[in-house]
């Protein structure tokens, strides 16, 4: 039978995707690569580890609980609730130079922030700065929506309602006298936060914005006058305010009050004394909440995170482990070449 | 036809009996009938969308979202963005509607092209051409040949002698063998006459319309008679007038309320059992996901309970809720938020899956058959899975095994054989297409296409030795083939078998040339010599029989009885001075039927002219006898066909398709077991199974079941079962019931020392398949490795076919290509076509469809078996990926305190699934093969893990959902570990919640993107694209989404503003990333590798090999024809369909000459052979009619030619 030159359309073409012909690389778990990738991943995670974990073990870290329900604490007079602005005054002292630049947290502990209807309780249209939606807050603020008298709460909701409102002030006490440490709040929040996603209201001055709205009733003051020291960081980009609004992922958590790099503190805060005021405002006995501040300094890597460096080293060993299982059960099993 | 459902269904006030005058326009439209426009699409222009909507939400899938929706408008319940939902859900609406769009638009097209069929009416004493939906009943139309009947007809008159139509019904009951329906005399003689005609008013009354295809009832009362009217008088619609110049009808029924269209229920819809398993896992998802909700339910309780009802200062709880109302919230928000558990992408990803491997099987170059122009095609798009699976596979033997052409292959003359071609030292040569055949040019009536390749034969014809010219001779007068002869010198034969056709041409080309024949003559031209002989009798075949004679008187008045038949049978009649030829002969038959060929024995006599006489005179009174006439004329039969001599035998090739053995061989290896079930007869069936491989001498036994009675057929059973498994116990194991399985238990298979076959006949198969014998027989057919089943009917092919799928929880083929073959074809989980062979209705009820059987091995080898396996990984995979997807939510809920917050970005949520890994595993699923087809043709035994169901399972599917709750709690815990009280290396803090959600998102895409990689085995570059593209597009993605400029376009709708950059840029998470990565592959890589080693699968080994080998096998090696010497002996080669000699002396057929064909269609014909096999279906015919009585007059060519040409024109009568 002789074959005709020009094919019959109902034939199929002849390519190689019709015929499932493509080329294609087929990688199949054979010895030669996997042990050898096990060996090489063990060591880079190794390598890596130990490289996290001495990282690492140079950070300084400081830490102190002031929620003050032992007895013994310098704020277990101030946890009484119905104690009203109460200070008191922590002293610690650091026995080497704490490298700058120094970093000042302060931390809660099983505090809700990640509860769903915590979350969605806010208006992005106010923070925003949406004049609209001062008149009417957004549904989700419930019950921070309207005071008694049907006001509306500008900014609404629970997590505004909610923001931490404890004051600290570091002092180096040298010779017996107290130096305040000055504590810079700018540049804490996202650079994205307070040039984007939050707007003050453009009316000048600030405070006209809330004409006929009254402040979140956990509030001491209204929103425009969150700094009184910096009329440029008041309202909705109040930096405190944007980190606050920031909620946390985990029900303990740390969030940045300030930065320690100015004056005598540049390069961190030398050895010696020191006492931290701290104005105990927030409540958070009522649920066993715990309140607490730390100090830190960051490497490359951020600060002080010991489980990567140690899951680097497990899983890097890990790995060798099983590279020399596999080799040993290869050895003796060998694949099978029969049949 | 699902269509049909809807619209018959809306029907007013039942119709008790119909009323119409005939050209009584006026009249019948008091009655309101329906016209004959029909309407099989479902919508039109403006109701598409509220039906479409209303159907797909139907689905079970489609609901649930849609409950999630109004889920989701509550705000206390609302955990996620309506769009995380109404996305998905339109995507997959919208590609639904589309489909069903164009489906609905290629019916409407197909309604407007039926409805606008032109036909003529008599319209006012004129014939006018009006459109189909125009005819109205009671209208008068003209049909001519070879037109669609238009509606439910009452025949008034036709061209033909006594009113005659003949009709095709294949669109109605599948039978491709015309029929004949009669007018009443009293409208038959209005002929052609339009004034007549015209005034025709006779009036009708008849039954309702219904769906009964084999009834009617009703009266016309015309000219002051009343005339009964039956179904023999009514054309339905769906038929094809054949063979007919024109007719006259009266339309009774139109449109809708035609038989046809009553008829179209709903056809019965496919399902993969992969698709089952689905539906139960679906089915398991949900109530997993209400036991997971109930958990977070129970948690949120104990939260509240402790924690929360503390946690009050910051966080009120409105109205005061309480624990329990608070927990059946977060019920349903989990609800939400879990959804992803069932995926309403799977449906659709599915779908797309199953039509990208079936246009692979339509675009396979090595399933086209280049002599036919046939490719491949995929009829369905929604089983290719179940290819992959099939264990049972049932085949029609011929044109399916067989190409249904017989050659003439041998003979043994005088005892002598003629036909193998030898060599110089006389050893046998292989024939093969280089081999020189015998010139027939000294025969200009000779048929060209007739080849034979020994030249002894020849010669001997032209030596005129008499005991060959007496054979020929033979050939030439003993048939019931019919000549026609259109141009001089051009014949063509039409057989009822093809066995006679090919000895009657074998007689042809030897010179004797069968010319025409009447009914008491044949003329046959001898040696160039017209020569007449008086045809005196025909006694002819029977089954019992197994032999036909003709008495002949030669021109010059010699009367000779000339009988071919079964060689046992005509041993026995042979005269005894034939002993030494009989025995040299029965070595000849010997080593014939060793071939596989099919053989007769011939004989003759001299009569004298006496004893003739007498015998006539008796012959014609025993027919001519009130009583016993079989018995009294089989007696004279037996008296007169006495004393034979024998001539020589025949043997013919039942020519087996292209590669059928080796097919069979690779198949059988692959574990599938192969029943084949024919309408021949058992000799005929067990010959094909030795040729094909199928029986081999090689095998321990070969059960021949046979008996007459239930309780033979019992004992022959076990009997069987014992030889094969001594001790067989009486009862059959059951495999354990399936849970939710509501069919009968499955019957456990059994093992058995050595191989084995059944061969079992139509009586006994009757008394086996009754109800109280199925699982004896089911067992012991089970037990064997190739089961052949002889004389069955179409009705107990799909018995047997449905047997095994009751009892056998396996997956069945079935593969034919006859009419007869459509009900197997319909019941089995699969049914393939053999198209082009005889006709199209096996091919338009099949799933799949090839040109010859062997391109099955293609289908099942490498395209069912890619096909599973592609599934299968892709739901491994898919579970996996959304499984690990939704558990983190399940760990978080314990960190925030069950309020159903979620843990991604809502957009996240939403693009998951439709943008960031759907590409990836389409490819996968698309693409990927382990080896490739030279591979698996090597390895038949690769096919074996689907029928056991081993790539996907309810085990496969608890490991995936095992293995995804492990990724699922690295994906979370590692990252929560690494960032609970981490900071930037800016120093702000890294636990928020947006940063977390942007970290664990990445991780998770990370880790089911290299979990892909592993599973791929395949990487084309079109896998590397859409995987990397893929991730490459969650980071365009997110960064844009994440961008300023769209939040300032849109403030409310992104509040992830910034997050990807501040988060991304910080070691720490890359290296958590990285870290979850590893963590989540390790152990899966750890597991496989040691798996490989320790217990290798198959797949393993060949893809081991074929990675050594690198290159493609080498190709199989061809097998030749294995020779066998056997003992067996073919006595068969007559059709088993009672002979038509009466036909041939009644002269009944002969009255009308041949059509002429229609000059277009002449090129497509079949005309391979000269002969053209009637239509098998003949022999079947279900009402027990002797269908080909009127079917002889038929040209059957052309009417077949019509079909190959036609069928793109034919509308399918939806």
């Amino acid at each position: 039978m002789v074959k005709e030159e020009n094919e019959s359309p109902n034939r199929p073409d002849n390519t190689a995707f019709t015929q499932q012909r493509l080329p294609a690389w087929q990688p199949m778990l054979s010895a030669g690569i996997v042990i050898p990738g096990f060996v090489l991943i063990g060591l880079a995670f190794i390598g890596i580890g130990v490289a996290l974990l001495i990282t690492s073990r140079n950070i300084q870290v400081l830490e102190l609980d002031y929620t003050g329900t032992e007895q013994n604490s310098p704020c277990f007079q101030c946890s009484d609730p119905d104690k009203q602005n109460c200070v008191c005054t922590l002293q610690f002292s650091i026995n080497r130079l704490f490298e700058g630049p120094v970093f000042f947290y302060y931390g809660l502990s099983n505090y809700f922030q990640n509860y769903r209807r915590y979350g969605v309780s806010r208006d992005d249209g106010q923070l925003y700065g949406d004049l609209s939606y001062f008149k009417e807050p957004y549904d989700q603020c419930e019950p921070y929506r309207y005071d008694r008298n049907k006001r509306p709460i500008v900014p609404c909701g629970s997590v505004v309602n909610s923001l931490f409102n404890d004051t600290f002030r570091l002092f180096q006490i040298v010779n017996g006298q107290q130096k305040e440490v000055p504590l810079d709040g700018k540049g804490i929040a996202w650079w994205t936060d307070y040039n984007i996603k939050f707007r003050n209201p453009t009316v000048t001055p600030l405070r006209n914005a809330f004409n006929g709205t009254v402040k979140p009733l956990f509030w001491p003051r209204p929103a425009y006058e969150l700094d009184t020291s910096d009329p440029a960081n008041n309202g909705f980009i109040n930096q405190d305010f944007l980190v606050w609004m920031r909620r946390a992922a985990l029900p303990d958590f740390r969030k940045l009050y300030r930065r320690i790099t100015e004056g005598d503190y540049t390069n961190g805060l030398p050895a010696g004394n020191y006492s931290l005021e701290i104005a105990y405002n927030y409540p958070v006995l009522s649920f066993n909440g715990r309140k607490m501040v730390v100090f830190s300094n960051v490497s490359w890597m951020g600060g002080k995170n010991e489980f990567l460096g140690i899951a680097y080293l497990v899983i890097g060993t890990l790995c060798v482990v099983m590279s020399v299982v596999m080799l040993i059960v290869y050895a003796k099993f060998k694949f099978p070449e029969e049949e | 036809m699902s269509s049909f459902g809807l619209h018959c269904a809306r029907k007013k006030e039942p119709e008790l009996e119909r009323k119409l005058r005939a050209n009584d326009r006026q009249y019948n439209l008091s009655f309101k009938y329906a016209t004959n426009a029909i309407k099989t699409s479902k919508y039109n222009f403006f109701t598409f969308l509220p039906l479409n909507l209303f159907e797909q939400f139907q689905r079970i899938a489609n609901a649930y979202f849609l409950f999630l929706l109004v889920l989701q408008v509550i705000p206390e319940i609302s955990s996620l963005s309506w769009f995380t939902t109404v996305v998905p859900l339109a995507l997959v609406l919208s590609v639904t509607a589309a489909k069903d769009a164009t489906d609905d638009i290629n019916r409407h097209r197909s309604d407007n092209h039926v409805n606008n069929r032109k036909v003529q009416v008599l319209i006012d004493g004129k014939l006018r051409s009006e459109k189909w939906m125009d005819v109205q009943v009671g209208d008068i139309i003209k049909l001519e040949n070879n037109q669609f009947v238009t509606a439910d007809l009452l025949l008034l008159s036709s061209s033909e002698p006594l009113n005659l139509v003949y009709i095709e019904t294949a669109e109605l009951d599948g039978e491709t063998n015309l029929k004949v329906r009669q007018a009443l005399p009293a409208t038959g003689d209005l002929g052609d006459d339009v004034s007549k005609l015209a005034g025709f008013n006779g009036e009708v009354l008849c039954e309702a319309p219904n769906n009964r295809l084999d009834r009617f009832a009703g009266t016309l009362a015309y000219a002051g008679q009343k005339y009964a009217l039956d179904n023999e008088k009514i054309l339905l619609r769906g038929c094809t007038l054949r063979n007919t110049e024109w007719c006259f009808g009266l339309v009774l029924f139109g449109g809708p309320e035609t038989k046809l269209m009553q008829n179209c229920g709903k056809s019965t819809f496919k399902r993969t059992s992969v698709d089952r398993l689905m539906n139960v896992l679906v089915l398991c998802i949900f109530g997993f996901l209400a036991l997971m909700c109930s958990i977070l339910a129970m948690g949120n309780y104990c939260w509240e309970l402790g924690e929360g009802s503390a946690f009050t200062l910051f966080l009120p709880r409105q109205n005061g809720h309480r624990a329990a109302f608070s927990s059946f919230l977060t019920f349903w928000s989990y609800v939400i938020i879990l959804n992803t558990v069932v995926p309403i992408s799977l449906y659709v990803s599915v779908e797309f899956i199953r039509l990208g491997n079936s246009f692979y099987i339509d675009w396979d170059r090595d399933m086209y058959h280049s002599r036919s122009d046939t490719p491949a095609q995929a009829r369905t798009t929604t089983l290719n899975e179940e290819l992959g699976q099939i264990k049972y596979v049932f085949s029609d033997k011929t044109g399916t095994l067989t190409q249904n052409i017989m050659t003439f292959n041998k003979c043994s003359i005088n005892g002598k054989t003629y036909g193998d071609v030898l060599d110089r030292t006389g050893q046998r040569l292989e024939v093969n297409a280089h081999t020189e055949t015998v010139d027939f040019s000294f025969n200009p009536l000779a048929d060209p296409r007739f080849t034979f390749h020994d030249h002894a034969l020849v010669e001997a014809v032209k030596l005129e030795i008499p005991e060959v010219h007496a054979f020929f001779r033979l050939l030439t007068l003993c048939h019931t083939v019919m000549a026609e002869e259109k141009k001089e010198g051009q014949l063509s034969y039409q057989a009822q078998s093809p066995d006679e056709g090919a000895l009657v041409t074998a007689a042809r080309n030897f010179g004797f040339v069968f010319r025409s024949r009447t009914p008491d003559s044949v003329s046959v031209v001898e040696m160039g010599r017209q020569r007449t002989y008086r045809l005196l009798a025909i006694l002819d075949f029977n089954n019992v029989r197994k032999r036909m004679s003709v008495i002949v008187r030669s021109p010059e008045g010699k009367l000779s009885l000339y009988c071919k038949g079964a060689d046992t049978i005509i041993y026995e009649r042979l005269h005894r001075s034939c002993g030494k030829l009989m025995d040299v002969t029965t070595e000849h038959l010997n080593e014939f039927a060793g071939e596989g060929l099919r053989t007769l024995a011939l004989a003759y006599k001299d009569l004298d002219e006496d004893f003739f006489l007498g015998w006539q005179r008796r012959h014609h009174e025993a027919s001519v006898a009130p009583h016993h006439r079989e018995a009294k004329l089989e007696q004279l039969y037996e008296e007169i066909e006495s004393d034979l001599l024998l001539l020589g035998a025949t043997a013919i090739e039942d020519k087996l398709q292209d590669g059928v053995p080796q097919t069979i061989e690779q198949l059988s290896k692959a574990d599938i077991k192969i029943w084949v079930l024919t309408g021949d007869k058992q000799e005929t069936a067990e010959n094909i199974g030795y040729s094909c491989n199928l029986l081999s001498e090689e095998m321990n036994d070969v059960f021949v079941i046979g008996g007459n009675s239930p309780e033979d057929v019992r004992r022959e059973l076990r009997n069987a079962r014992e030889c094969m498994k001594p001790g067989a116990a009486e009862d059959c194991a059951f495999l354990p019931a399936t849970t939710l399985g509501k069919s009968a238990r499955a019957i456990a298979d059994e093992a058995v020392n050595g191989d084995f076959g059944l061969v079992i006949n139509g009586h006994s198969l009757a008394h086996a398949l009754d109800g109280s014998m199925e699982r004896d027989f089911l067992r012991t057919a089970c037990m064997c490795k190739a089961v052949i089943c002889c004389r069955v009917t179409p009705l107990q092919k799909a018995q047997v076919v449905q047997l095994v799928k009751t009892y056998k929880r396996a997956v069945t083929l079935a593969i034919g290509d006859g009419a007869n073959d459509v009900s197997m074809i319909k019941v089995a989980h699969i049914g393939v076509g053999i198209s082009g062979q005889e006709g199209t209705q096996a091919v338009l009820s099949s799933d799949y469809s090839f040109a010859q059987f062997r391109f099955l091995q293609r289908l099942l080898l490498v395209h069912g078996r890619w096909s599973y396996l592609r599934m299968c990984k892709f739901l491994r995979y898919f579970f996996y990926k959304n499984f690990t997807f939704t558990f983190v939510h399940f760990w978080y809920a314990f960190f925030c305190g069950f309020s159903a917050q979620t843990v991604y970005d809502e957009l996240f949520i939403t693009l998951y699934n439709l943008v960031y890994t759907a590409l990836p595993v389409l490819g996968m699923s698309l693409f990927d093969q382990d080896v490739n087809d030279a591979w698996s043709f090597q390895h038949p035994r690769l096919y074996v893990p689907g029928q056991l169901n081993l790539y996907f399972s309810k085990m496969a599917f608890f490991k995936c959902a095992l293995h995804s709750c492990y990724s699922s709690l690295v994906l979370f815990f590692i990252p929560y570990a690494a960032v609970a009280q981490a900071a930037r290396a800016d120093g702000r803090d890294l636990a928020d919640h947006q940063s977390f959600a942007v970290l664990t998102q990445t991780c998770l895409l990370f880790a089911v993107t290299l979990q892909l990689g592993l599973e791929m085995s395949y990487w084309t570059a079109v896998n590397g694209l859409f995987v990397v593209g893929s991730l490459l597009m969650y980071f365009v993605v997110t960064f844009t989404m994440y961008s300023n400029g769209l939040f300032l376009v849109l403030p409310s709708a992104f509040p992830f503003i910034g997050t990807a950059r501040n988060t991304l840029s910080q070691p720490n998470v890359w290296l958590t990333i990285g870290l979850t990565s590893i963590l989540c592959i390790l152990p899966v890589v750890t597991y496989r590798f040691l798996l490989i080693l320790l217990r290798p699968t198959i797949n393993d080994k060949v893809m081991f090999k074929a990675r050594q080998a690198k290159a493609s096998p080498p190709p199989l090696p061809r097998r030749t024809r294995i020779r066998r010497t056997s003992s067996r002996r073919s006595g068969y080669a007559f059709s088993h369909a009672q002979g038509y000699g009466d036909l041939v002396t009644s002269g009944r057929f002969l009255r009308r000459p041949a059509q002429p064909r229609p000059s277009a269609l002449a090129h497509a014909g079949r005309a391979a052979s000269a002969f053209s096999p009637l239509g098998r279906s003949a022999g079947y015919s279900p009402t027990g009619r002797a269908q080909y009585v009127k079917a002889r007059e038929v040209e059957v060519t052309s009417l077949q030619m019509y079909r190959t040409v036609g069928d793109d024109a034919r509308e399918p009568p939806r």
